[in-house]
């Protein structure tokens, strides 16, 4: 299975280049870093040496949440770090990391010097923003187990591992290709124009016509890999996540990251859930099951288990 | 496959009980899963697919001359698409907290496979009123399996009927959880194929 390690490859790239993106970001030329420690501390660590009286004194910082200005956090202690590089923020009240903060550090003081005021956006890493939608869409909001969505085709195609991971395989290259378009036309043609109504229509046009399209490129250009996956591709328009996964990133205004790594992760998750389900039903196979359970009934049952185990995955926080 | 022989009340009988689309065909699980929780859910999401399914039943049987064969998939799609966006639009004006309740589901009837089956083996070889009531018959019959799912699983679960209380206690709490949605499918078809096992035994004992 060659072109699978190719995905992989391919895959990690995308990661990495993100990771470079989103590294690169400009601060104050004193203030190294600020970011959140747990629900209760940020921590700021400076450039060089500051003066441990300054840095005690919490008249010199004032920090918000950025979407209200007007509310301004209390700082109820600071604990300075014993190399005078770092200060630990203590707040009384739990902030919300979901929402950047904004700081400002007045006068700073080093070696005696006033080295000036600064005002530095603290916010969780856009990497570990990314990889949590990545992450959340395959385990903790799995499409399958906790949003019972695709059921249809999870449960038609899972019987045979060999099936259910071609069905899953081709599922997530559609589901990325569809999600990408949808996104680019909803944000570039929808919006603009308030054509929101339409979103039905349009999404699953654009669905059937991605469908058709990677029809058309795998039957010219790799007629082996057609043969192999061809069949799952009409399958791939009956099932529910597909149209789920643009509504989505439309309703909750993603950009284009974020969109591509929910669809990226709505297509793995259903590969996983497809991959676990058809080995529990191979083995189900040889099974002695009652009469009436046979077939559907039991699959169902297996399903729950899973699902239940899923649930523990719920309210999982990730960065 | 040349238009049907059946009456209406044949259709419409097949729809419900031999072809049911959720405990027979196994087509649209998702929300018979997801969102059964309650018998009021149930009824207005099953009211909602049988809107779609008449009305697209109708409507394919009426333009179906004009379709060529081999954009006829596109074509099925693009009028239930039609009649998801109308009914989303209504219910999200004329009832706003159960438009809430069911979320994304409304709008997911577009990829429900048990219309466009219905679509492609009945509605484009009919005339009108034959494929209007295989459509009351599809969307009834998912109504019923909605309404039984929901049925069981609010009685079970909180011991209220339509919100009202019934038992007054609550005999299986886990029922209420949405993972039990998976169990639920299970048994029932689990106690409908039980039912058919012990109904063809007795035909065979009769007849013998």
């Amino acid at each position: 299975m060659k072109f699978i390690k190719c995905y992989k490859l391919m895959a990690v790239a995308v990661v990495i280049s993100l990771v470079l993106i989103s590294g690169c970001k400009n601060k104050h030329s004193y203030v190294s870093k600020a970011k959140f420690k747990g629900d209760h501390n940020i921590i700021i660590t400076f450039a060089g040496e500051v003066d441990t009286a300054w840095a005690k004194d919490v008249k010199n910082y004032g920090i918000y949440a950025k979407p209200d200005p007007d509310i301004q956090l209390t700082i109820s202690k600071i604990i300075p770090g014993s190399d005078k590089k770092t200060v630990d923020l203590y707040f009384s009240d739990a902030i919300d990391q979901n929402q950047p903060h904004i700081l400002t550090i007045k006068n700073i003081m080093a070696d005696g010097k006033n080295l000036g005021s600064t005002v530095v956006e603290v916010k969780k890493l856009y990497f570990g923003f990314l990889f949590s939608i990545l992450i959340g869409a395959f385990l903790i909001h799995n499409f399958v187990f906790t949003k019972y969505l695709g059921l249809c085709v999870f449960f038609g195609t899972s019987q045979k591992q060999s099936t259910a991971v071609g069905m899953g395989i081709t599922f997530m290259i559609v589901m990325v290709a569809s999600a990408m378009m949808s996104w680019a036309f909803y944000q570039f043609i929808l919006k603009p124009f308030h054509l929101n109504f339409l979103q039905i229509v349009v999404f699953i046009g654009l669905v059937s016509l991605s469908v058709q399209a990677v029809d058309t490129v795998l039957r010219k250009i790799n007629p082996a890999l057609f043969k192999a996956f061809g069949v799952y591709l009409v399958l791939v328009i009956a099932n529910c996540v597909i149209l789920a996964v643009p509504l989505i990133i439309a309703n909750n205004e993603y950009n284009a990251a974020e969109s591509f790594m929910l669809s990226l992760g709505a297509g793995a998750g259903f590969l996983l859930a497809l991959f676990l389900m058809s080995s529990v039903r191979e083995k189900l196979e040889l099974a002695n099951v009652p009469v009436t359970y046979r077939g559907l009934p039991i699959a169902f049952v297996v399903a729950g288990l899973f699902a239940l185990a899923f649930m523990g995955f719920s309210g999982m926080v990730i960065f | 496959m040349p238009a049907t022989t059946k009456t209406n009340f044949q259709l419409v009988i097949n729809g419900i009980l031999k072809e049911n689309p959720i405990f027979r065909l196994a087509l649209s699980m998702c929300p018979a899963v997801g969102i059964s929780t309650t018998m009021m859910n149930g009824l207005m999401l099953g009211i909602a697919v049988l809107f779609v399914q008449v009305f697209s039943s109708c409507t394919i049987s009426l333009v179906k001359d004009y379709i060529h064969p081999r954009i006829r998939i596109p074509t099925y799609t693009l009028v239930i698409a039609t009649w998801v966006t109308v009914i989303d639009l209504t219910l999200a004006a004329l009832a706003p907290v159960a438009y809430k309740q069911m979320g994304i589901f409304i709008k997911l009837i577009v990829a429900f496979a048990i219309i466009t089956m219905r679509l492609e083996v009945f509605a484009c070889k009919n005339t009108l009123w034959p494929s209007f009531w295989d459509g009351v018959g599809m969307g009834g019959g998912f109504l019923f399996g909605m309404l039984t799912l929901g049925f069981v699983r609010e009685l079970l679960g909180a011991g209220q009927l339509f919100g009202y209380d019934v038992l007054g206690f609550r005999p299986l709490l886990f029922f209420a959880l949405p993972v039990a949605g998976f169990f639920c499918v299970g048994f029932l078809m689990a106690a409908f194929n039980y039912i058919e096992i012990v109904y063809n035994k007795r035909k065979k004992a009769v007849n013998r």
